[in-house]
Parts: C-alpha cells; structure tokens; sequence
C-alpha cells in the first residue's frame, strides 16, 4: 500500500516537475531475512540522494528470504541488480555455479565488499538465570542452546564456526579439541530449526532453550521489539567477525543498463550518511568516525575472521558443512 | 464394466491425445528432468548419496509416520464421513467446511499452530508432558502434522460414496437376519473400499512429499527427526543439486511402487465386490 503511495507520489510529482529528462530506474536488490528493515530505510536515503544528483528517481525493490535460497534464485534466473547475501560463500555459487560474476567479485569494494559487519552473541533469560557468559558455558550440562541447523542456515554456519574458533583459542586448544567442544555444545541442542527466524521463534515465542546463538543486529532487535525486560544480550569473550556481502550481478545490470546506478547502490553503503543507517539498524559500521559515534551500542569482544581462521569460506564449507564434513561427523555420521 | 462397444461422444483420438500432451508438460517432463539430472551423478556415487545411513533414516519417517497418519485417517476419515452423511445435526454444515481446512491453510501456518500446540509449554503439550507424552519435536510430531494435512482426502473421497449408499441394502440385510457387525463387514465395507483406499493413497502421496507444515515441528536432528524433503533442502544449499534430485528420485520410485501397489489392491477390491 504504501509503495504503492510512494509510486504514485513520484509520478505525480514527475508529471508536474519541470524537469524533461528525468527517467525512472528501478533496481532489484536480493538480500537474506534480516535486512528487511536496514534497507527499507537505506531505498528510501539513496533514492534522494540520487535524485539530488542526478534527477532521476530510482526505485529499489527487495527480496528477502535464506541467504542460500536466494543465491539459488538469482542463479536460476531471478534479475536480481544487486546481491547483498548473509555469506561470501553464496555469492561465490553465482561465480562459480552460475558464472554471473567474476571469481574476484569481493576485491571490487573495500573492506572485502562488506560495507558492514555483525558477529555472534548470545541471547538469554531476563538476569541471565543459567549464569552464562562464554561459550564454556553452552556445554554445561542442563544448558539448552538453540541454534539453527548450518547445513540449511547461512547464520547458523556463523554460530557455529565462533563456537568452534572459541575453542581453538583456549590453552591447547586444537581442531580435535574444538570439533569435540562443538560436539559437546551440539549435544545441548534440542531442536535444529531450518532457518535463523524460525530458531528466533522458537526461543523467544515457544519459550525454549537457555540461550540462542544469534546474530547481534538480530538480538538487539529481539530486545527492542519484545521489551528488555524478557531478554538480556551476553558477548563472550571471542566470537567471529560476521561479514555479510555485497556485489552487483554483472550479467544483469549490463544486459538491463543499470551498472552505474547498481554500483553507486552499493558504493553509497560505504558514505558516512550509509554508515549512520547501517548503524541505526544494529549492523557495526565500518566507517571509524561513524563507529566511533556508535562504540557504546556495541559491546566490545575479540573477534576473529573467516579469512585468518578459516582460510576463507571456500575451505570452511568444505571442512564443516559439506557432506562428510564435521557438523556430519558429531552426528555420528 | 469393461465398456468395448462405441462410445456415445466420439473424438477418443482427439481426447487421448490431450491427454497424452497435457500428462507430459505437467508430470512427465518435470520428472524426468529430475531423472536426467540425478544421473550426472554415475551410478556408484547415487548409491553412496541415497545409501547414506541419514538419507536412510529419514526415508524411512517420511514413509513411516506417512503411512501411519495415512492409516489414522482412514479410520477416523471413515468415521467422520460416516456421521457427516448419515446424521443431521445441527452445526453439520459447519463441521462439514472444516473438514476443508487443512486444504486451504498454507501448510506452513498449520505446522507453526500444531508446533504452537504442543511444544512442552502449549496448551496441548503441557498436559501431556506429565504423561510422559512429547510430540513436538519428535517424530510423533511429524505424525500429528500429517494426519492434519491428510484428513480430508479420506473424507472428501468417502462422502459421495457413502452417500450413494442405498439404505434399502442395509434393511435387506438386516430383515435377512444379519446382525449388526455383520451387515458392516459384509455390506457397507466391501462398498467403500476402493474409495477408502483412494483416500488412503492420496492422504499417504500427500504425506511423502510434505514440506511445509513438518519442519516446524519436526525438530530437524538428524538420524531422529528428520524427515527426507529437508535433506533435499540440505544438498540444495550446498549447490549439490545432483545429490538432491538423488533422494528425489528415490522418493519418486518408492512412491510410485506403493502406489502402484495401491492401485492393484483396489481393482482386486473393486474386481472382487464389483461396487456398482
């Protein structure tokens, strides 16, 4: 209804304007399940900045679901400008299962092409009744965690690679003492939802579990919007660098003519004003002044990165998710 | 019943050709496109995918807890057609549209209402946790989700039979001294077989292939809860679309093989008590 609204507006507005030339783009951006909001805000910022310079209107419109899910969409077809994905993993598949991109699609923007960053925490019982505070805690027996299957959930796959860098950093810790830690952790898992909202859901609605392992944005928003007076967010003391990407979709926005706006899409992420959004939605900005100003949001935590830990996705997925791998091997498999 | 003369409407060419064209866009090319593709596969490799102990296991719930729903639904299917057509009460009408339910409900709302239901804190679960009883997030879950989705097929299979049903032949049986077990064993079953099994196989093939409604009460772990169709998910987003159409495959010929059963054991239902 409101885009609706917001459409006839801008025609209304285009018809009475004096200005000839001005031509309407409109852009598909595909992103997975928690950037609803963030870019709901963020269509609405470039819009006006575009229009500002250089007259035209650009009208942005989403798709939101699993991060896999829509890699899959996109490489069967959907005409999607641009991909803003949970995981560097998926938007390879559009390199390398898809050839829609080239293979060196993340050196095209900075930071890795992640204009904004996230990590893991944990999200518990108002006071924190089970006492947990690191990821030590988790295995505790009686502790129930809920947390998304990683062979179906690109946010999953985060959780478990911290728990698993957790226990790697301890004394002695080693990739046997790790994958039995995260064996261990697995154990106290009841329930492996298909998705991160569906494990939300089942924590925060259903009631179960001591704890969720979720992503910040995700647990500050649970917070805000279901009161702080049921929930309390715990960082421990390590968790993983989230770096959920970007890229435009080569294929399409040069068959559609729509490359430099896709690309002044994304380049506009990176802007303080695209910072003071990202921000705003509980993602950590990238922008040092930016994250500066919202330093206090952000609890402070050591935090590891997939490339330095993990040797990059390409190697993480191989060793732990694919079939055979160690999430198979602590089911017993 | 075998009709060989010329029938009244001619045009059997035309129809059958329809026929043949409209079969092969809707069912047959989307299926053996999965065929094809599961061969890039090789032989030894499908094996290995399809063998695997928890590709195993969750064929054997999907089938499993589909086939018991599929038998619950007969049974209460049968009794619910059965008190809908022969009895007049009020709220019939109503009770009769909610038989439609499940039909109409996206499966994912049902499957987040059932779990709602009988997770350890809901209404449900809550009482028969003290029995011991745990339905969500076991496999009993799987089952409940299944009778739910299933129910109406029998009973919307059964109505129009029962309802042809001539009362007369009852009162024949009856006034021929057949007791009341009787006239239902000999009389009104042999009857609604072939219907009941329709229903049966078409709430059973429902069962098979559900998505949407089971992952949310199924608990997802593997060897345990995990039903064959979120494995399909599984090989998907690992971009190992081979391996999926793998266990697609071998749901298809399960289901076929059952239904193929089915089907035979209706025309000897059908050949034996020739229902009309």
């Amino acid at each position: 209804m409101r885009a609706a609204a917001v459409c006839l507006a801008l025609w209304v507005g285009l018809a009475l304007s004096p200005a000839l030339h001005a031509a309407t783009i409109t852009l598909l951006n595909v992103s997975y399940d928690p950037t609803r909001e963030l870019y709901d805000d963020y269509n609405k910022a470039f819009a006006a900045y575009w229009k500002a310079k250089t007259g035209d209107t650009v009208i942005v419109n989403q798709s939101h679901g699993g991060s896999g899910k829509q890699a899959r969409s996109v490489i069967d077809g959907l005409q999607a400008d641009v991909v803003t994905l949970a995981l560097a993993y998926d938007i390879d598949a559009l390199s390398t299962q898809g050839k829609l991109i080239p293979a060196n699609w993340q050196t095209r923007l900075p930071d890795n092409s992640t204009p904004y960053t996230s990590t893991i925490v944990f999200l518990v019982r108002k006071g924190n009744p089970k006492k947990i505070h690191d990821w030590g805690d988790l295995v505790r027996p009686g502790i129930e965690v809920i947390t998304p299957s990683p062979k179906t959930s690109g946010g999953a796959r985060w959780n478990y690679l911290a728990a698993w860098a957790w226990a790697l950093k301890q004394p002695g810790g080693s990739a046997a003492t790790a994958e039995a830690f995260v064996k261990k952790l697995y154990m106290n898992v009841p329930i492996l939802d298909a998705g991160a909202r569906g494990a939300t859901v089942t924590f925060v609605e259903r009631g179960i579990g001591d704890v969720l392992l979720a992503w910040e944005n995700e647990a500050f928003l649970a917070v805000k919007e279901l009161g702080p007076d049921k929930f309390d967010i715990v960082a421990p003391s390590l968790s993983i660098l989230a770096e959920p990407p970007v890229s435009i979709v080569d294929t399409v926005v040069d068959k559609r003519g729509t490359r430099r706006v896709a690309e002044e899409y994304l380049k506009y992420l990176y802007s303080p004003a695209g910072q003071e959004i990202v921000a705003k939605h509980f993602y950590r900005p990238r922008d040092p002044e930016v994250a500066a100003r919202y330093a206090k949001q952000f609890p402070t935590l050591t935090l590891v990165t997939i490339d330095n830990t993990f040797g990059g996705w390409a190697k993480a997925q191989a060793a732990h998710f694919a079939d055979g791998g160690s999430f198979d091997r602590i089911y017993g498999q | 019943m075998a009709n060989s003369r010329t029938p009244l409407i001619p045009g059997f060419g035309l129809t059958l050709g329809y026929t043949m064209v409209y079969l092969s866009l809707v069912v047959l090319i989307p299926l053996s496109a999965t065929f094809i593709r599961s061969f890039d596969l090789g032989v030894g490799h499908f094996w290995t995918v399809v063998t695997a102990p928890r590709v195993v296991a969750s064929l054997r719930l999907s089938f499993g807890a589909a086939w018991l729903a599929a038998c619950v639904n007969a049974l209460f299917g049968l009794i619910i057609a059965w008190v809908l057509v022969r009895y007049s009460f009020p709220g019939r009408r109503l009770i009769d549209a909610m038989v439609d339910l499940p039909f109409a409900l996206p499966t994912a709302v049902a499957g987040i209402a059932l779990t709602a239901l009988y997770t350890p804190n809901g209404w449900l679960g809550r009482l028969l946790l003290p029995l011991g009883i745990r339905v969500a997030f076991k496999p009993l879950g799987v089952v409940v989700a299944l009778i739910f989705i299933g129910l109406p097929f029998v009973v919307r299979t059964l109505q129009p039979v029962l309802e042809e049903l001539d009362q007369d032949v009852e009162q024949a049986a009856a006034t021929l001294g057949a007791s009341e077990w009787q006239t239902f064993s000999r009389v009104i079953l042999p009857a609604l077989w072939p219907a009941l099994l329709t229903g049966f196989a078409l709430a059973f093939a429902r069962a098979v292939g559900e998505y949407g409604s089971v992952i949310f009460i199924a608990g997802n772990m593997p060897m345990r809860s995990e039903i064959a169709p979120l494995l399909i998910i599984t090989k998907l987003e690992q971009y190992d679309y081979a391996g999926a159409t793998a266990i697609a495959v071998v749901m298809l010929v399960l289901s076929f093989a059952l239904m193929l059963g089915i089907n035979a054991l209706q025309g000897w239902a059908f050949g034996r008590h020739g229902a009309r």
